[in-house]
């Protein structure tokens, strides 16, 4: 597929061709709505759509309004620090949490290790409504709903199964004899952990705790059945937005969640490259 | 290690270590060292989640088969009910006056109302003839009761009122379960089918299971092409074009939902663009969400990175001579790429569909903003009976049900893929 062989004849020709249409539409409908998105939340006029100033690249039609609702609106601003707040102390339960499980799990002697791997991985995987149902009951029980503390313990759960696979993945080219001849110098377990371990599984552990960060910060259904008004985070206030009085201030906030995906997007890809060039370095 | 040097090891035969225990017990007392070790590091996840997950969705589905109401409000009449009655004549006197006493203590304390709500599960109309009993016999009615409860309803003269409460009373009941497959207990005790206009949830989870489906088959015709250009391509070229998949992947859900609001309604993008170029007239626009198409798109959408990924981690690793060979053997180029190359991605495509369809399944977001009417999903159903209707009975069945099918897509995707093989990004 990289390149036309030159003796292709005309059908092979037409097929490539056709192909790289094919695949540029679909990679279109998978950017478009993102594309989108971003010019329409610098409309001046509060509809959805472009409006004939906006084809024009009138100047007049375009504005930073939507931009200054959010400034100006004290529910957007909490709910960003709730945002914030929750998925911080989430990642940081999560990491720790799950980074310490899968150093159990990569050890040789683990028993029962597909067992508890599937226990670990299953907030994962059970239907996001049924964990939120589930909670709702027990956290209002035991007085945790419509606090943060509960939602951070909440997305704490449902984030920590990327930490062990990734921090896993990563420990399964990690080399134990580093570990050994550690030790054998005189380290405890804890320096070793701290100065030949981390250092080495930093991609895997940096690269869960960010899908740990998204997954907390993306999160609405729990959110939904947990939060009361004062612990509303940014997707539970699009949500409502959406729901409610749909206004292109959303169109604004969108647009600020896709820069962050973006960041978080190149920090993972940055992580990648480092990873490979290290792996390029080291024999085997 | 004074005793091992004085003290020689006894010669016989088995190995030893310095210390003179032998080098079994030693190494088996290692292990479990070792053990121990890997378990603690493991367990204080492992607890975490017990605490804050696993054992908080056990006692919710525990709901499904945990029937308390009856047996709280009103134990002596049902005590007095399974004694005395012949489940086809109307109850004695003695079961009236019992009753009545019972309701009138529960009325006072603002409880009866819970009996009525949990009768009405089983039947529309009971809510409405309990409370209306209970004030009346509060208030006004005197005794003899039996007649005093005929008088003021004459559903209390008929014996399919009294089985009713019959079969809700035990303490642990099926009945939300059947009530999730469209099934009920009539008066007498037999399973049977609701009626007709009452059957919605088999329809809902054919529907799950339908739109699903869909949407898993158009990730995977969309997500094969998109994943062999970028497992062909050079490095260079792929790597750019890789963005525009991870890019929507790590983008909120509830932004690209958002868009799709935007793209699909009637005075949107889509439409506006279609008027403009003349296919549509402006009175004839479509209206392409707020219902089940509304949801298949942007659902596609949205699942579509978790098909494109795993196809193309596969993809990268058939090698391009297997190609080359086929057609150096004579095989048409869509000969060699149908028998050649497809049979080499299934492992990738397995992967992708049993991914997409887990998750599709237990969608709710989605569904619930862009789906209308036609586009609900059995979650939407589950958060319905959660926050409206509070029959938290039949949320935690309906649950169950869903519960158990997404276990059975884990199970079978852990032994054909391995849940650890898993990839991100």
């Amino acid at each position: 597929m990289s390149a036309l062989p030159p003796y292709a004849g005309p059908l092979e020709r037409f097929w490539y061709y056709a192909f790289r249409v094919l695949c540029g539409l679909i990679l279109f409908f998978l950017i478009m709505p993102i594309l989108v998105i971003v010019p329409l939340s610098f409309n001046a006029e509060p509809y959805f759509t472009f409006t004939k100033g906006m084809l024009a690249f009138d100047s007049e039609a375009y504005s930073l309004r939507w931009y200054r609702d959010i400034i100006e609106n004290e529910q957007w601003l909490h709910s960003m620090k709730n945002s914030f707040i929750v998925g911080i102390c989430a990642t940081i339960l999560a990491t720790a949490l799950g980074t310490l499980a899968a150093l159990g799990l990569s050890r040789a002697h683990m028993p029962a290790r597909n067992l508890f791997m599937g226990i670990l991985i299953s907030p994962m995987i059970v239907p996001l409504i049924i964990t939120a149902a589930g909670m709702y009951f027990f956290y209002s029980d035991v007085g945790l709903a419509q606090t943060l503390p509960g939602i951070i313990l909440a997305h704490t759960a449902l984030g920590t199964p990327f930490v062990v696979i990734t921090v896993t993945a990563t420990l399964s080219g990690f080399d134990t004899n580093l570990i050994r001849a550690s030790s054998s110098l005189g380290a405890t377990p804890t320096y070793t952990f701290f100065n030949i371990t981390m250092p080495l599984i930093m991609p895997g552990m940096v690269s869960g705790a960010l899908f740990a960060f998204i997954t907390s910060f993306d999160e609405v259904v729990v959110v939904l059945f947990l939060a009361g008004f004062e612990e509303r985070t940014i997707p539970r206030q699009m949500w409502a937005g959406i729901r409610e009085q749909i206004s292109p201030t959303i169109l604004a906030v969108a647009t600020l969640l896709i820069c962050v995906s973006v960041l978080l997007l190149v920090t993972l890809e940055l992580l990648r490259r480092r990873g490979e060039r290290l792996r390029g370095l080291s024999p085997g | 290690m004074a005793t091992a040097e004085s003290a020689a090891p006894p010669d016989d035969g088995i190995l030893r270590t310095n210390d003179g225990v032998p080098l079994k017990t030693t190494l088996r007392r290692v292990n479990r060292r070792q053990k121990m070790v890997a378990l603690g590091l493991v367990l204080p996840l492992f607890l975490f989640i017990l605490v804050t997950f696993l054992a908080p969705i056990g006692m919710m589905l525990f709901r499904a088969v945990d029937n308390p109401v009856i047996q709280e409000q009103i134990p002596r009449t049902v005590a007095l009910l399974n004694e005395t009655w012949d489940g086809e004549s109307v109850p004695d006197d003695a079961v009236f006056d019992v009753l009545a006493e019972e309701m009138i203590q529960q009325y006072k304390v603002r409880e009866i109302a819970k009996v009525g709500t949990r009768l009405n599960y089983e039947q529309g109309g009971l809510r409405s003839l309990i409370t209306k009993t209970a004030r009346n016999i509060a208030h006004r009615a005197e005794p003899p009761w039996k007649d005093a409860f005929i008088a003021i309803d004459e559903r209390w003269g008929q014996p399919e009122t009294w089985g009713i409460i019959q079969n809700a009373a035990p303490r642990y009941t099926l009945s939300f379960f059947l009530a999730a497959l469209d099934l009920r207990y009539d008066w007498q005790g037999n399973i049977v089918e609701q009626p007709e206009y009452e059957q919605i949830y088999v329809k809902m989870f054919v529907r799950t299971m339908w739109i699903s489906g869909l949407v898993t088959v158009l990730c995977v015709a969309l997500g094969f092409p998109v994943a062999y250009l970028l497992a062909t391509l050079p490095m260079r070229q792929s790597n750019i074009l890789m963005i525009l998949v991870l890019l929507p992947f790590w983008t909120s859900l509830l932004v690209r939902t958002t868009s799709w609001i935007v793209l699909l309604q009637t005075e949107g993008v889509l439409n506006d663009i279609m008027v403009w170029i003349g296919i549509l007239s402006d009175e004839g626009r479509v209206q392409m969400i707020y219902n089940q198409l509304g949801t298949i798109i942007a659902m596609t959408h949205i699942l579509l990175p978790f098909m494109v990924l795993p196809i193309y981690s596969v993809m990268k690793t058939i090698s391009p001579s297997h190609m080359r060979a086929a057609r150096s053997l004579g095989a048409t180029p869509p000969r060699a790429f149908w028998d050649v190359y497809v049979p080499q991605t299934l492992p990738g495509i397995g992967a992708g569909s049993i991914l997409v369809f887990i998750l599709s399944v237990g969608y709710y977001i989605t569904p619930a903003l862009v789906g209308g009417r036609t586009g609900q999903l059995i979650s939407n159903f589950i958060a319905y009976h959660m926050q409206k209707s509070l029959n938290w009975g039949l949320a935690a069945a309906l649950g169950a049900l869903l519960l158990l099918g997404v276990l059975v897509l884990y199970w079978l995707y852990n032994r054909l893929i391995g849940v650890d093989k898993m990839k991100f990004g």
